[in-house]
């Protein structure tokens, strides 16, 4: 059970958490998803920092951002795998 | 672990235990803060509680301001109670009300006095009531007197991940032993307010959860003049890497673990349907919800952070904890029980929970939390309109 660097909560996510202090660019990073404890690779595809989200799949303008299995918001800007997903790329669907 | 089945606690008049002892001086109003402020300096081992608001409110405002202060008084954290405002008819409602408790109470009103005269008198009162309480000892009570509440603040994605769902690990474990829980937050529900409503238990509560949260989401959308970033989620969410106000809300859920609400109470509402699980209608500012959950009667509170919120509260000892590991370091003097290991897979989650119970149980016992010793008591009126 080593550290990962990524959490993913549910199995559905397209999105992962960086645990560790900051990603860097090209980094190689382990995500465990704690649903099923299973774990995954992904590329990060830049330096991310502790509690931001990296995209686990290619992800286009509309598509919905899934997180604890639920729906976060929608992506306003195409997002690449292992991009940096956060309020540049991503809005509410309230408000 | 074996879960203690006891703590140490004040036995109050009317059946309920606190954790704390205090003797408050409260005032009614804003213009009373001065003389409530000179008389707890005054006296030794009194606190007094000043707020902003109390003139000229009418209706369901005017109604939530005498149900914060009467629910204060009455807090089994409170000992007995000074009462001072500056009229002597709304003085005098907060009096009886506090006073069916048992506890002793005593009102002042300014007018026709003064300041200097009723500061004389209350500090009189007050030296009676702090050398009284003063005398009393904790006495092994079950965990079923403990009434606790949650709220998370500076929330990041660590909350969602690991500090919340300890605080709903803890919820999943004390439950069964009969306690009082409390969360609340209507607005940071938003995005998961369907979610949420499933875990009403009964169908009256689902129904009451949607009622509220719509009213709460009907008002936010008539006042908003923006999307609500930075208020919603705040900067500082937003530097930890929270993106939206669902992703918030779900994190947020973590906190009730698997438990379903058995009902939803007005804003500093006293739950009346027995143990188990409440929702309190309440804004998700920090000072603001913790001030109507203590006034719900609640004797401790649980509050995950992420980012760092440093909150206390004057009469509900608030229990910090957190998962980032960038806080727990940087902001150790506010950090009461550091769960970051859950992160590096160090720790897991049933783990923190008991670690969290540990830590509870010791502040129910008397220990001091770090908002305490730091001297944060932030007591926060909810205004619901403009005063008349």
């Amino acid at each position: 059970m080593s550290q990962p660097d990524l959490i993913i909560h549910d199995e559905k996510d397209n999105v992962g958490v960086v645990v560790i202090e900051t990603t860097k660019k090209g980094q190689e990073c382990s995500a465990w998803i704690m649903e099923n404890d299973k774990t995954i690779k992904v590329h990060s595809t830049n330096e991310v920092p502790l509690g931001h989200k990296i995209a686990l799949k290619d992800l286009k303008e509309g598509d919905t951002i899934l997180k604890y299995g639920h729906d976060i918001g929608k992506v306003v800007k195409s997002i690449k795998k292992g991009d940096h997903v956060h309020v540049h790329n991503v809005k509410t669907k309230k408000w | 672990m074996e879960i203690p089945k006891s703590f140490l606690g004040y036995k109050r008049e009317n059946g309920r235990a606190g954790t704390r002892n205090h003797v408050i001086i409260l005032p009614v109003d804003d213009i009373s803060n001065a003389c409530a402020e000179a008389v707890s300096n005054n006296i030794k081992g009194t606190i007094a509680l000043p707020h902003s608001y109390g003139r000229l409110q009418f209706g369901a405002d005017l109604e939530l301001h005498f149900r914060t202060m009467i629910g204060t008084g009455k807090n089994p954290n409170v000992a007995a109670v000074i009462v001072i405002g500056i009229e002597p008819k709304w003085t005098k409602r907060i009096v009886d009300e506090i006073a069916k408790t048992g506890k002793p109470v005593e009102g002042f009103h300014i007018e026709r006095t003064g300041d200097i005269g009723t500061i004389m008198k209350a500090s009189k009162k007050a030296q009676e009531f702090s050398q009284w309480a003063s005398e009393k000892q904790r006495e092994e009570c079950p965990l079923s007197d403990l009434w606790i509440s949650v709220k998370c603040g500076e929330s990041d994605t660590t909350s969602g991940l690991a500090s919340n769902p300890t605080v709903g690990n803890l919820m999943e474990k004390l439950e069964p032993f009969g306690v009082h829980l409390c969360f609340g937050e209507t607005s940071e529900l938003t995005g998961a307010e369907t979610v949420c409503a499933a875990r009403g238990a009964t169908p009256e509560a689902k129904k009451k959860f949607m009622k509220t949260w719509n009213a709460y989401n009907d008002f936010i959308l008539k006042e908003a003049t923006n999307d609500l970033s930075e208020s919603q989620p705040t900067a500082g969410n937003i530097a930890g890497g929270l993106t939206t106000i669902e992703e918030k809300a779900f994190g947020n859920f973590q906190k009730i673990g698997n438990l379903k609400f058995i009902d939803v109470l007005e804003p500093a509402e006293e739950p009346k349907k027995g143990k188990g699980l409440y929702f309190m209608d309440t804004s998700s500012a920090a000072a603001e919800c913790v001030t109507l959950q203590a006034a719900g009667g609640f004797n401790i509170h649980l509050f995950p952070t992420g980012q760092g919120n440093i909150i206390g509260n004057p009469i509900e000892p608030v229990v910090k904890l957190t998962a980032n590991p960038l806080t727990a370091k940087l902001m150790k003097e506010h950090v009461d029980c550091d769960v970051s290991k859950i992160l590096s897979r160090e720790m897991n989650l049933s783990q923190a929970g008991d670690e969290l119970i540990k830590v509870m149980l010791k502040v129910a016992n008397g220990r001091l939390t770090c908002a305490e010793a730091l001297g944060h008591r932030e007591f926060v009126m909810t205004k619901l309109y403009r005063s008349a």
